[in-house]
């Protein structure tokens, strides 16, 4: 590269080629909302198994689940907003199939934050009387050394890769969203040993914060590679490059609760590389159905 | 249900559905508000924080689903006429653990001490019987600031003895939780499409605030999964919930929910 920095473009079989059966694996966006879609379809492809999964989750959370790739899941809901549930989540748990540990939202957003900034845990009162100290009996209290209450002392969260879509990144890693929210993609990259960041477009660096500087939240610091994926959210939403497919999201809804339907969808979406899932969307769309 | 229209309004305006008298009853949580973000989960709920804003609690802020604030008073369905504020999830958290938000949360379950179950049916929790959306923010809120409720079909199996899982926090487990968790927790309001309901009975338990007009205590009582504590006089019968205002008719029907989907939640 001209400015003398290292060009971290790869594909998301690159990308996959990093990461190791067992890791924990961060998520970035929310909900169905700004999610590493052909990051996660790649690692749908892949040999990779037994993964810890952190996310505010989405169909991302559901296929990996599908896909019998999760080992454990640390989540505070699994939701595709405009239909409240995942269906392969909701499977999955009612099976048993895979190890939960739910947290309030905002525990995961402090457990996020305490990896970032490398302390153990960060104290909150999200949690205090409620069954999440319960259900994950690690959970710990702390006394304030200032005689104020006990609070919960979340523990970080500490992620072996990270993944998230943004809308423009250079060639070495800086990003900018330009949608409405950030959610707390900042933090996944952060609180990550390793990061991965797919994107609508790679621009030239004086390219990026033209809109507004505020828009440039992921520091080249931090991720170790920049995968070019138009469309790569799909069918979540990525404002404003694109709102969520929600003619494909019912599609994906209804084949997921029939196993005939599902190994069909399988078979045309997922059982394919990311040229061909996009290829077969167009069809799709092409055929009558529109967003 | 009973009687599915209620008496007239004083004046001449149409007489109010269940679903206008309950779209009311949800707006009153709000009343002397202050200046604090609204957060209704529901079709019902929605348009009562916008009645709300419109009228007794001009205070309030209101968001539109994703990052914005939002000024005015606009249509359900449709594009917010501006706005005031940008509160993306950073934020919100922000304001949360502040305090400046009375939330209104629709849970599957609710017991008598004011837990709340929206994450799954059932007794095991790594096996559940129904896996439901996950705890979301309602640990968080219940600690934080004001939390009401809403419940567009009042049945005992919404209305249960205990929760499975305590994912809003109730009168008796903010105080197990100690200080930490009681410091700010603040349970004001059940609104359901039978009556409204609050927990300032003995104990902390609920009792019934109101009736909807053309519904008997008998019927609320059938539909409970508890038995419901005693108003705090025995003695005096429990009141009708009010009417709405033909000023506050008028803001429903044609400003606010011109389409009428506050019928799907609500039947009349």
């Amino acid at each position: 590269m001209p400015d003398g920095l290292p060009d971290k473009r790869m594909s998301e079989e690159q990308v996959v080629a990093e990461l190791r059966s067992g890791m924990t694996l961060g998520i970035g966006g929310w909900g169905s909302r700004r999610k590493p879609m052909s990051l996660v379809r790649a690692i749908l492809r892949s040999d990779l198994t037994d993964l810890t999964v952190v996310a505010y989750g989405g169909p991302d959370v559901g296929l990996l689940c599908a896909a019998g790739k999760v080992r454990k899941l640390i989540y505070g809901f699994v939701s595709l907003d405009s239909i409240p549930l995942d269906p392969h989540f909701r499977a999955a748990r009612q099976a048993g199939a895979i190890e939960a540990a739910e947290y309030d939202e905002g525990m995961l957003f402090w457990g996020l934050y305490a990896a970032a900034n490398r302390v153990d845990f960060l104290p909150l009162r999200a949690g205090l009387g409620s069954d999440v100290m319960k259900i994950n009996p690690d959970l710990r209290t702390v006394v304030s050394p200032y005689g104020g209450d006990e609070l919960v002392a979340m523990p970080a969260l500490k992620l072996d890769a990270a993944l998230v879509h943004l809308n423009r990144a250079d060639a070495h890693g800086n990003a900018e969203y330009l949608g409405p929210d950030l959610y707390f993609d900042d933090l996944f990259v952060t609180a990550a040993e390793r990061a991965y960041l797919s994107c609508e477009e790679v621009v030239p660096t004086e390219e990026l914060g033209t809109v507004h500087p505020a828009t440039m939240r992921i520091s080249r610091a931090y991720v170790n590679g920049v995968v070019p994926a138009p469309n790569g959210a799909h069918f979540t939403s990525c404002e404003p490059d694109y709102d969520r497919d929600e003619v494909f999201q019912r599609a994906y809804v209804e084949a997921a609760g029939d196993p005939e339907r599902w190994a069909e969808f399988s078979r045309r979406f997922l059982d394919v590389d990311e040229a061909g899932y996009q290829a077969a969307v167009a069809e799709l769309r092409a055929t009558g159905a529109t967003r | 249900m009973s009687d599915a229209t209620a008496p007239t309004v004083a004046g001449d305006a149409a007489a109010a559905t269940r679903a206008e008298i309950c779209v009311v009853a949800c707006a009153e949580v709000w009343r002397d508000a202050g200046e604090v973000l609204a957060s209704p989960i529901g079709l019902v709920p929605m348009i009562g924080a916008r009645l709300a804003r419109a009228t007794f609690a001009p205070g309030l802020m209101l968001g539109d689903g994703g990052a914005m604030l939002v000024s005015g008073t606009w249509a359900i369905g449709e594009p917010p006429p501006a706005y005031e504020g940008w509160m993306p999830y950073r934020s919100i958290f922000d304001l949360v653990w502040n305090g400046r938000r009375h939330v209104m949360m629709m849970p599957s379950q609710i017991d008598r001490h004011g837990n709340a179950n929206i994450s799954y049916v059932g007794s095991d929790f790594s096996r559940p019987d129904v896996q439901l959306l996950g705890v979301r923010g309602a640990p968080g809120n219940t600690v934080n600031h004001p939390t009401s409720y809403w419940l567009p079909r009042h049945s005992t199996r919404a209305l249960v003895e205990r929760v499975d899982m305590v994912s809003g926090v109730g009168n008796d487990t903010a105080a197990a939780g100690g200080p930490g968790a009681s410091r700010f927790h603040d349970l004001r309001r059940l609104v359901t499409n039978l009556g409204v309901f609050d927990w300032g009975g003995v104990e902390g338990t609920m009792r019934t605030l109101s009736l909807h007009p053309g519904v008997s205590g008998e019927e609320v009582a059938e539909a409970t999964g508890f038995e419901l504590g005693a108003a705090e006089s025995a003695e005096r019968e429990i009141p009708e919930t009010r009417l709405p205002t033909e000023e506050e008719l008028r803001l429903v029907r044609e400003v606010i929910d011109p389409k009428g989907v506050r019928d799907r939640e609500v039947r009349s």
